[in-house]
């Protein structure tokens, strides 16, 4: 299969910043791929490049096959949704999703019957002739991406479309960005911080970190096998034990870390005796209970008698922070039952936390 | 504050007053006395006379319908070149980082602490026959003709027929740059530049440049996105500006006093000659009214075909809404 877009060993320098430092990764044709990182780890920047804003200090970027890397802007087929919009106040919602078709001297029943049907797709027909001021913040966004989307470019980078919403039109927008995916077809480059967007709309996430490509791959194994301590910490949640390979017992090995009981874990990268590593162990795959598990499953699994140290109740789940053996370990307990039927763990209780070994995941070795 | 809305308009009222008190004071009480000066005859000793409509017959001067058209030709131009200057000025400050950006506002700012009438007549220097401005005037005349010969016919006889032209050769080699209507604008231009770029400035500062990257994005070239999307964008400034300048230019009389001569004669050098040479004031009122007329009346008709280009608007819109909406509806 052909490479629809490659970014070939591309750095960028800001002075002394290296916002991005040797990155190369291959995004797919039709493909929703996510660029995931903190603030300032370069993602825009990648982005920007992209849209012809930036030009990377070395390194190529091909897409199709065609070395787009000195392009201008207004030579790519390559629209952007920005993150504040950026709709031309001094024209109508018509008229900004004509912009581009009219720039391409499109005719004018052509230009009027695409913008038309996308309008429709969008949901705004009856909003066509208002200004961008007079819309609310998803009508703008939605615009926004129909401006951008409107003579079929051949890549659609979103620059964070979501950060300016509320919680509850960031959600709605989530779906109808899917659906709006999976309507054009066409490969969208999704740049945010928000793990959780991320997660939901990719295929592939590219978690970013410093200027580098930590971990390319999809959403579950990005969560459930990071690839390095980063990803792991970024993405949702976890615990990290930090200790040194004590013994390995077929598939499975043991780890000590200082002053905490022996954990036993899967040990998937064949790690040898002495070797120290990182162990992850998600929240939501610790449980935690008053009385220790049934013993035919305790021999086989990792149980800690531990303390409660603080409980926060968020409705679908509740959160515990617990120590053990002076080690801090967060857990989650999702209210699938109704919660008075259980005997509830208070504060100060002393419990059992405990975990299938197949749950701890060995971040780099060290 | 909830309540009564007659006590709130009051109140609203109330804090306008002081300002409408000082305009009917200082401007529209004044107005109105120049104005009923017109219909004064004036008196051997520079006073004003008995009610007369003399003054209005004097006004019929074959000589003042040039001079307004002049005026209004030179105000123009003036505004034309003005606001050319500034769109890139006001674009390349808005554009530059906070520190160069109060440096170089500042200096644009700078020539107002010397006075008026000094740096005019510092231009009568530098505009001397023996300077390099004379030299750059010949090239400037010489490409005016060249330019002038190319043109098509009827263009050529459009632009005598404004006065923008001669009908027969100028002497090019005795043509001086001092004297001339050329130093006049160019003048006008340079002191009136700073009231362009500031209002201009000030909108571009508002203005989000990721628009144009916006407009890029989609396909536009860097000068497509200026012109359509940034001047657009900045529109209220380039209207403060052409007024700023355009206004101050009509009733400009020390630039063509000093460095027009006898070639470029404006109607606030006649005003001037009225009321200060000849005492003769009604006669000045007369000319001062003639020309706010002539540029209200021009001004007022562009306010009111805007209002009503705005009420079109709102009509398309709506009934372009109804369409869309009868058209998802089926």
């Amino acid at each position: 299969m052909s490479e629809f877009l490659v970014f070939d060993h591309v750095t960028k320098r800001f002075g002394a910043l290296t916002a991005v430092n040797d990155v190369s990764l291959t995004v797919n044709k039709g493909e929703f791929f996510s660029l995931l990182g903190p603030s300032g780890c370069g993602k825009t920047t990648l982005l920007r490049m992209l849209g012809g804003f930036e030009r990377p200090d070395s390194g190529r970027i091909y897409l199709e096959g065609r070395d787009i890397t000195d392009l201008p802007p207004n030579q790519r087929r390559i629209h952007t949704v920005f993150q504040n919009y950026a709709l031309f106040p001094t024209m109508t919602v018509w008229d900004n999703i004509a912009f581009s078709l009219k720039l391409a001297k499109k005719p004018k029943a052509e230009v009027e019957e695409r913008v038309d049907a996308i309008l429709e797709m969008i949901q705004l027909s009856d909003q066509a002739w208002k200004y961008p001021s007079q819309l609310s913040g998803g009508q703008k966004q939605r615009v926004a991406i129909a401006r951008a989307l409107v003579d079929r470019p051949q890549l659609l980078l979103l620059d964070e479309p979501l950060a300016a919403l509320d919680l509850k039109l960031r959600q709605h927008m989530l779906l109808e960005l899917d659906t709006i995916h999976d309507q054009v077809g066409i490969t969208f480059l999704y740049v945010t911080h928000d793990q959780g967007e991320a997660m939901s709309l990719s295929d592939r996430i590219a978690v970013i970190n410093k200027g580098k490509v930590e971990q390319l791959d999809g959403p579950a194994n990005i969560y459930e096998a990071p690839a390095t301590r980063f990803v792991a910490s970024f993405i949702g949640d976890t615990n990290f034990f930090s200790g040194e390979i004590a013994a390995v017992d077929g598939d499975y090995c043991y780890i000590s870390v200082d002053g905490f009981p022996q954990i036993k874990a899967f040990n998937d990268k064949a790690l040898k005796v002495g070797q120290k590593i990182d162990l992850s162990v998600r929240p939501e795959k610790i449980r935690v209970t008053l009385s220790p598990p049934l013993p035919e499953k305790g021999a086989s699994i990792n149980v800690f008698p531990s303390t409660v140290k603080d409980i926060v109740y968020q409705g679908v789940y509740t959160k515990y922070w617990i120590e053990s053996a002076g080690l801090k370990i967060s857990a989650l307990k999702p209210h699938s039952r109704f919660l008075l039927d259980q005997e509830p763990i208070t504060w100060n209780d002393e419990v059992f936390v405990w975990w299938h070994p197949d749950d701890g995941y060995m971040v780099e070795a060290r | 504050m909830k309540g009564n809305p007659l006590r709130s308009r009051r109140a609203e009222w109330l804090v306008t007053l002081p300002s409408f008190l000082w305009l009917a004071l200082f401007f529209a009480v004044p107005a109105l006395i120049v104005l009923a000066f017109t219909f004064h005859g004036h008196t051997a000793n520079g006073g004003v006379g008995e009610w007369s409509m003399s003054t209005w017959r004097e006004l019929v001067d074959p000589d003042y319908p040039a001079i307004v058209w002049n005026t209004l030709r030179i105000s123009f131009e003036v505004t034309v070149w003005c606001i050319l200057l500034a769109l890139p000025c006001a674009y390349a400050i808005a554009r530059m980082n906070a520190r160069w950006r109060s440096i170089v506002a500042g200096s644009i700012m700078l020539p107002f602490w010397t006075s008026f009438v000094v740096r005019v007549f510092a231009w009568k220097t530098m505009l001397h026959p023996d300077g390099w401005l004379q030299s750059c005037y010949i090239v400037w005349l010489r490409f005016r003709e060249w330019l002038f010969d190319w043109l098509p016919a009827f263009l050529r006889e459009f632009l005598v027929w404004i006065g923008a032209a001669s009908q027969g050769r100028v002497d090019v080699a005795t043509s001086t740059i001092l004297d001339s209507e050329a130093a006049v604008v160019l003048v006008s231009v340079y002191s009136l530049l700073p009231f362009a770029i500031m209002p201009i400035y000030t909108a571009a500062e508002k203005f989000d440049f990721a628009l144009l990257e916006a407009a890029r994005d989609l396909g536009a070239k860097s000068f497509y996105a200026f012109r359509k999307i940034f001047i657009p964008g900045i529109r209220q400034g380039i209207v403060s500006a052409v007024l700023m300048v355009f206004i101050p230019a009509v009733g400009s009389y020390v630039i063509p006093q000093m460095l027009g001569g006898t070639n470029c004669v404006l109607i606030g050098n006649k005003i001037f000659m009225r009321a200060i040479q000849n005492r003769n004031i009604p006669h000045a009122s007369a000319l001062a009214t003639l020309m706010a007329v002539a540029v209200l009346v021009p001004l007022g008709l562009a306010m009111w075909w805007k209002s009503r280009q705005d009420m079109r608007d709102r009509k398309r819109i709506e009934t372009q809404t109804a369409r869309l909406m009868e058209g998802g509806a089926r």
